[in-house]
Order: C-alpha cells, then structure tokens, then sequence
C-alpha cells in the first residue's frame, strides 16, 4: 500500500478517538444537569467546575483530532 | 484554490529580518532572527492588554467607570481563581497567572479578526508558555520545600507494596502535564481555525456554481456563523483552562502532598 493512501486511512481511523471523547463531554453535562435539577441553589458555585471538566476532557478529543492532522498534513 | 486551503493561514512569514548568528553571511546559513508576523500579534496582544489596563485605571476613582470596572473584575475572577486553588500563599504567583490567563485570551480573541494570524494557534508558542507553567513549578518546589517536593508522588495513605506501581505511574502523569497544557490550547484552537476555514472554503465553492449554488451556500454560511461564534466559546474557555490548571500545578508546588 502506497504511504499516501496508508496516511489518510490512518486519518481515518485516528478520528473514532473522538467517540469516547464525547461520551465523556456528554457525562459531565449529564451530571451537572442532573444536579442542578435536583439542588438548584447549589449549581451556579459548580459552573467553573463545569466548564473546567469540560475543557480537560474535549482536550483528548482534540488530541485524537490532532493525530489525524498530523498524519495528514506533517508526515 | 490556493486561497481556500485550510492551513494556508497558519504560515508564518518575516515581516524584516533582525540579525542572524554563527553562519557565513550567504543566505540561508546560521540561525537568523526576524520579525515575523506571529512577533507581531504578540506585540498587539501585550500593548493592548497593557495599554487597556493602564489607561482605564489611571484615574483611580473609587467608584469605578466602566473601563475601570472591567480592569477591576478580571483582576477579581482571576484573583478569586488563583485563591481558590492555591490559597493565599498562592497569591505570590498572582502576575504569572494573570499575564498568563489575558495573554492566551487577547490572543484567541484577536486570531478571530480576518486577515489576523492567530498566536496560540502553533505548537512552540503554547509549548513555551506551557513550559514556563512547568519549570516555575518544578524550580519553586524544589527551592521552597527541598527534597521534600518528592512527597508529590507518594500520595497520603498508600501501603508501602503498593508504592512501587503507585509513584511510577505519579510521575509518569506529572511528566505529561506540559504535554497536555499545551496540546490541549494548541489542539482546541488550531482545529477550530481550521474547520472554520474549511466550512467558508464551502461558501465559496458552492456560490461558484450559479444560482442554486448561491442558494445552497446559505447552509455552509449558517454553519459558518455558528463555528465562529463557538470559536469565540473555545478561546475564552480554554485560556480559562489554562490558567486553572496553573494554578493547580503551582499549589502542588507550594504544598506538595496529595
């Protein structure tokens, strides 16, 4: 198999990394809504928690994301 | 279609060269120094941080104008972040973190003007802030609590067997914080970028096609819409993020126990 066609296939695949990624993203919402839904009051003081979780776990999301730019445009 | 290739926008180009080290004076030998555009947004986002600052305190009222009020409630959100993380002995490091936290964010923020070139948006400028993040942490750990600092990677109440699996894998995970600091700013704003000049490289491309192309390329431009605003979103959390984990990284090393 030619290098060109092996790096858009990995490309490809390196993208699936990102389904996790989202499951983990939709947890986090998940419980913060389902908190917040049951302790009003208590939500707005978890918003930085909420928004921090957010970032480090979309971080390893755009990781997966990142490999496959880099197979694609650096290799 | 030069134009609408999406990583055309990423290219950094001198602006006039400054001065060049060791090699013979040929073009192309040694290592040579230039202003580049990049320098150039980093030069904007430090003069306007700073000049916004200086210029909307200036008067010093007690009862603050708007400009003032601004000043004084970043100074409150990234003073309350840094002391909710750190505690007060964090407070010391208080301009490291604020530099940092309107930095990475004037910088997302200008990289959203057209024609604008976006500074985090390569790995060695988020590489070096991460970087300094981590050998302020790693110098001021071991200068404030000596050996003591290695306490990090045994944390409180682990049996003694468990330890040998326990404190590589500590370590291991320390070691790949600058990693992720920066990856994480890098990632999130360099794919952002991208995906953003993808979906107006489609507006364009559609509305090449006649009447019904015009029509269509309505779709790409709501999608366009959106992806900037979400852009916006991502450049303010994430140089929240980055401060954040700062502050964290710093309070394990001002109190380095689990």
């Amino acid at each position: 198999m030619e290098a060109e066609a092996a790096k858009y296939i990995g490309a490809g695949i390196a993208c699936f990394g990102m389904a996790g990624a989202a499951i983990g993203v939709a947890n986090i919402f998940g419980n913060f809504l389902s908190g917040a839904l049951r302790n009003p009051s208590a939500a707005p003081s978890q918003f930085s928690n909420l928004i921090f979780g957010f970032a480090v776990t979309e971080a390893l999301g755009i990781f997966s994301f990142l490999v496959a730019l880099i197979l694609l445009f650096v290799v | 279609m030069a134009g609408t290739d999406p990583i055309h926008q990423f290219v950094i180009e001198d602006m006039f060269p400054l001065f060049t080290l060791g090699g013979d004076g040929t073009a192309g030998s040694g290592l040579s120094f230039a202003f580049t555009n990049s320098a150039l947004f980093m030069v904007a986002t430090v003069a306007i941080i700073g000049l916004y600052l200086i210029l909307s305190t200036g008067s010093k009222s007690v009862i603050p104008g708007r400009a003032q009020l601004l000043s004084e409630l970043v100074y409150g959100f990234v003073a309350n972040m840094v002391r909710s993380a750190a505690g007060t002995a964090g407070m010391t490091f208080f301009p490291l973190v604020f530099s940092l936290f309107t930095f990475i964010f004037v910088a997302n923020m200008l990289g959203m003007v057209p024609y604008f070139f976006t500074v985090t948006s390569h790995i060695i400028v988020t590489f070096a802030l991460s970087m300094l993040v981590f050998l302020t942490v790693i110098i001021y750990g071991f200068a404030k609590n000596g050996p003591k600092f290695l306490k990090l990677f045994v944390p409180a109440g682990v049996p003694g067997y468990i330890l040998p699996i326990v404190a590589p894998i500590e370590f291991i995970s320390f070691m790949s914080r600058p990693i992720s600091l920066s990856v994480r700013l890098f990632g999130n704003i360099l794919a952002g970028h991208i995906t953003l000049k993808v979906f107006t490289g489609f507006i364009v491309t559609m509305g090449s096609l006649g009447f019904l192309g015009i029509l269509g390329s309505a779709l790409p431009l709501i999608m366009a819409v959106a992806l900037t605003g979400l852009e916006f979103l991502v450049g303010a959390v994430q140089a929240y993020v980055f401060a954040v984990l700062t502050c964290m990284y710093l309070n394990d090393a001002i109190h380095p126990s689990h």
